[in-house]
């Protein structure tokens, strides 16, 4: 075999010859900056204060577990990711990197990363990274994502984890304010993934995933993200009254929940035709609304807490 | 012989080969830094602040 007829089967087949990047692509990066910026939001707020160095090794080491089980769900779902559109060009279905690499990658960093995040910070905080990897994993992709449609709902606990891990790195437990954050990305993690299931219905059904959008159909879709974002406000607002909120929190959640709301109405109000007519417009806008509602909602907490050395944030 | 270019599978094998090393000296610098902070931060008989400062 000549080194050219090698080297075009080595980016083919699973020779091994991936690249560093792929191998980063397997860690979901775009999943782990969600999971660094709420994690650091939730080291930051806590009422205890973290060395700034232990404070970076552990946001590092939470996203690295993030990343683990990125690679372990990229092992298991290998089969329904090169069904789908969106996700046939990951390493693995785009045959890159070797299940088996992905499997060894996953469980090697599982380990390091609860491990070093109990030495850096403490053991509760290690535990509970464990505990999410384990929950993502095992509960959500292995058991629940194939057999419910309710599978985002109650995978969404493992994205919304991460805020609650930052605290604990910074109090070694948990507190209202902590849990009020994982609520909210809790309750935010349904609407967000629907909509997405919206526009992009033909991959998930040719996957045979379970999505609500394939069991239960599309208006039943649209009326679950009106119920699931009105479920959600409560759990915004309410963030606002505890220690790490207040007023510019406050406003700022009333005004992204009236908006998140008005656009689950509109998205309701639309039928499949019109939706199709006009390429879905209201169900990606609001998606795109709804990574903005996370972020803004996380960084006014964030603002709050800056402006408390001068006498200015929380109540 | 001629000097020829590298073919793509070494420059991508070179690259992944880099790229590990980085990481892992990014570590070793990682647990020495990390190292540094709870050293400093203890006394001289090994008890972090708070256990000090306990009656």
């Amino acid at each position: 075999m000549s080194d050219v007829s090698a080297a075009n089967q080595g980016a083919n087949d699973h020779s091994g010859e991936a690249s560093f990047g792929d191998f980063v692509q397997l860690l979901k990066p775009r999943v782990m900056s969600l999971v660094v910026f709420t994690a650091m939001v939730g080291l930051i707020v806590a009422p205890v204060p973290v060395h700034p160095f232990v404070a970076f090794t552990a946001i590092l080491f939470i996203a690295l577990g993030g990343g683990a089980s990125g690679a372990l769900n990229m092992w298991y779902d290998a089969d329904i990711d090169s069904l789908m559109r969106r996700t046939m060009n990951r390493p693995i279905p785009a045959g890159r990197i070797s299940a088996g690499e992905a499997l060894g990658l996953g469980l090697a960093l599982s380990g390091l990363s609860c491990m070093m995040l109990g030495l850096a910070a403490n053991w509760f905080a290690g535990a509970f990274l464990a505990f999410t990897i384990f929950f993502y994993v095992v509960i959500y992709t292995i058991w629940l994502k194939r057999l419910t449609p309710q599978n985002i709902v109650i995978g969404g606990a493992a994205g919304a984890f991460p805020p609650m891990i930052g605290w604990a790195v910074a109090t070694g437990g948990v507190s209202v304010e902590s849990v009020l954050m994982f609520l909210l990305i809790f309750m935010w993690t349904p609407p967000h993934f629907w909509a997405l299931a919206l526009f992009m219905k033909d991959d998930y059904a040719k996957a045979g995933v379970p999505m609500l959008t394939v069991t239960h159909g599309r208006p039943a879709t649209r009326r679950h993200i009106l119920v699931y974002t009105l479920l959600l406000t409560p759990f915004a607002l309410a963030l606002g009254f505890t220690s790490i909120g207040g007023p510019i929190y406050l406003v700022t959640a009333v005004a992204l929940n009236a908006g998140f709301i008005w656009g689950a109405v509109r998205i309701l109000r639309r039928g499949e035709a019109v939706a199709e007519a006009d390429g879905y417009k209201a169900e990606k806008a609001f998606f795109r609304f709804s990574l903005a509602y996370l972020f803004l909602h996380f960084g006014a907490l964030l603002v709050e807490e800056s402006l408390k050395p001068f006498g200015l944030g929380g109540w | 012989m001629a000097i020829h270019r590298d073919h793509e599978l070494h420059t991508r094998r070179w690259g992944r080969n880099a790229g590990l090393g980085l990481v892992l000296c990014g570590f070793v610098a990682l647990v020495f830094g990390l190292t540094i902070v709870k050293v400093s931060r203890q006394d001289a008989q090994g008890n972090p602040p708070a256990a000090k400062a306990a009656p």
